[in-house]
């Protein structure tokens, strides 16, 4: 018994079946007491409540939605918008990020220490409070008929952002759909509600400026040699940059990106706080109305676990193909 | 006579300095086309911030610099078309780990000089076959030997057709056995008539190819002689120095 103690493997083993057998002894009692719990109260359980008629409205959808659709349905479209605003604010906080990271870098001392600037304050100040900040400052905007119209086709007013849309109902070929002001409203083009405008803007802001860092740490990471041997073949800076020096960055910044893209995606329910309607607020919505808590959230942990381990293995995938060739 | 040309490479008067360390004192070389120039000196006296001075990867702060008639100031322009026309091989190699052999030779063709890639791969090709690696071309570098990076090093800064080439220690960062045949492309080079300045410690290279031996020491040009003279005779009491230690051990 005494060599069988002092054996590795046997311990090593051992350690693991009471591990397992404890996790399982913990789960097996919530969920037994939960059940007790739920059915004392009258309250039902499993996955039916989805088929139901789930009776509210949601102010914002991709897809068709009314009060007489299913709780599956208003559950998809909170999905549908989770997605949207992360997959915006993942590429939108890439390029944003990318410019500041390299503008970080740039000999002109001003722009250098206008993005350090950005950069300290921004990942300093919670990300709650800046989306207070924007939704104030997207909601105290002109109304629709002064909007403000920074570029063609472009307009920016408190009914949210206006932008060119693509029209698809004239056949194969898409026609850019221009929005117009037509008496107290635009007609025509993509209107971006000022809920979401706030969101996707902060989002953007925010992840910028940690994703600016992980650029420049990147850059700064490949050998000064290599912009010396582009310099010396004569291609300009920007070309350097472009085709020498990000390429090989990138090994460096995929890693850290992912958890940057991560982030966006699980920061995406602080949108409850302004009243956009993403997955985390629409299932709140439904957890009130039938009480199903446990079914609900869970659900939504799914979910997010579901989108976090697809973009891992999508930025894995990415990252091997970037990986330099060696012997 | 080759001397009645104007210098291709002339520098006149050039200092420069890292905050107040003086590294280059008044520097003064003329290289005349076809010409093949070795620097030599101590570490630290200069060389490669000298040599890098040429195609502008270092700023020197007075005299003045010209380049195959254009003067290097602050115009970019005139910077990158001198860039263009003057080739550059570093001891450490610097070829784009991301690109293959064949990619690091056609991107500057491409980019730089507006060829067609399929222009740009056939004279890539050819070069690959003048470095005598033609079949690493769908390589990466990193599959590559150290003797074969520099080769293929040579052929990338000759892909522009300089008429320079600037050579800074090209194989120190080499394992022995893979000297001679970096020296031998060197060596075919120029006898094609290149104009080269090296800075190399390869002094039977040097003694072979060299019309000129330049000496380096403390940021001044101390010595310029033919190499038979140099090697035998030389006039300085510092370059008598440093050769017999590094040719006397
Ligand atoms: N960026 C820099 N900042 C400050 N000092 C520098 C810098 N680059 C080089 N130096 C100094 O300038 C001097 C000359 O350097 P350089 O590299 O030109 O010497 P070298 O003759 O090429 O030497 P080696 O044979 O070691 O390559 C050295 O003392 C070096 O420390
Ligand atoms: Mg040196």
């Amino acid at each position: 018994m005494a060599s069988l103690w002092s054996n590795l493997r046997f311990r090593g083993l051992l350690y693991q079946v009471l591990v397992v057998g404890a996790v399982v002894a913990l789960g097996g009692w919530l969920v037994h007491n939960t059940l007790v719990n739920l059915a004392a109260r009258g309250i039902a359980t499993g996955l039916g409540f989805l088929g139901r008629e789930a009776g509210f409205d949601i102010s914002e959808s991709v897809i068709a939605f009314s009060p007489s659709d299913t709780y599956a349905r208003a559950l998809l479209v909170g999905l549908l918008n989770t997605l949207v605003v992360s997959g915006l604010g993942i590429v939108s906080a890439t390029v944003l990020g990318t410019l500041i990271g390299v503008a970080r870098l740039s000999g002109n001392w001003l722009v250098g220490r206008l993005s350090t600037v950005y950069i300290e304050s921004i990942r300093n100040v919670p990300l709650l409070l800046q989306l207070f900040v924007w939704y104030g400052v997207v909601t105290s905007l002109p109304v629709a008929r002064l909007a403000l119209h920074p570029l063609p086709g472009v307009f920016l007013s408190n009914r949210g952002l206006v932008i060119p849309g693509l029209d698809w109902s004239q056949g194969w070929l898409p026609i850019l759909d221009i929005p117009h002001l037509a008496g107290f409203n635009f007609v025509g083009g993509l209107t971006l509600s000022p809920e979401f405008a706030a969101l996707l803007a902060g989002l953007t802001v925010y992840t910028a400026a940690f994703i600016a860092e992980i650029v420049r740490a990147g850059i700064l990471a490949v050998p000064k040699g290599q912009t010396e041997a582009a310099l010396s073949l004569g291609l300009s800076r920007g070309q350097i940059l472009r085709l020498v020096i990000l390429p090989q960055a990138l090994r460096v910044i995929v890693p850290p990106l992912t958890s940057q893209y991560l982030n966006i995606a699980k920061n995406s329910p602080l949108a409850i706080a302004i009243g956009y309607p993403d997955l985390v607020a629409v299932s709140n919505t439904a957890i009130n109305q039938t009480g199903q808590a446990v079914e609900g959230v869970a659900l939504v942990m799914v979910v997010f676990l579901g989108i976090s381990l697809a973009l891992s293995a999508l930025m894995n995938w990415y990252n091997k193909r970037v990986a330099l060739v060696t012997r | 006579m080759i001397m009645q040309d104007p210098p291709i490479v002339e520098l006149n008067g050039v200092n420069k300095w890292y905050g107040d360390f003086h590294v280059l004192k008044d520097i003064g070389l003329e290289v005349a086309r076809g010409e093949k120039v070795v620097v030599c000196g101590p570490s630290g006296s200069g060389k490669s911030t000298m040599i890098r001075c040429i195609n502008r990867l270092e700023e020197h702060q007075s005299g003045c610099i010209v380049v195959d008639g254009v003067e290097l100031g602050d115009d970019l322009k005139a910077i990158e078309a001198i860039r263009r026309r003057v080739g550059m091989v570093f001891q450490s190699f610097n070829l784009f780990p991301h690109l293959t052999v064949l990619e690091n030779l056609t991107l500057a063709p491409i980019r730089v000089a507006g060829m067609t890639p399929a222009e740009a791969a056939d004279t890539a090709m050819a070069l690959l076959e003048r470095v005598r690696i033609p079949d690493q071309a769908a390589k990466y570098p990193g599959q590559l030997s150290g003797g074969q990076q520099q080769r293929v090093a040579i052929a990338r800064a000759l892909c522009l057709k300089p008429k320079v080439m600037l050579f800074d220690e090209p194989t120190s960062a080499l394992d022995p056995e893979m000297v001679g045949e970096v020296l031998d492309v060197m060596t075919a080079l120029a006898s094609e008539g290149m104009t080269m300045i090296c800075v190399t410690h390869e002094m039977a290279f040097a003694r072979a190819v060299a019309d000129t031996m330049v000496f380096m020491d403390e940021g001044r040009v101390v010595e310029v002689a033919k190499p038979a003279l140099f090697f035998d005779h030389p006039a300085n009491e510092r370059t008598r120095r440093f050769l017999g230690k590094i040719i006397g051990h």
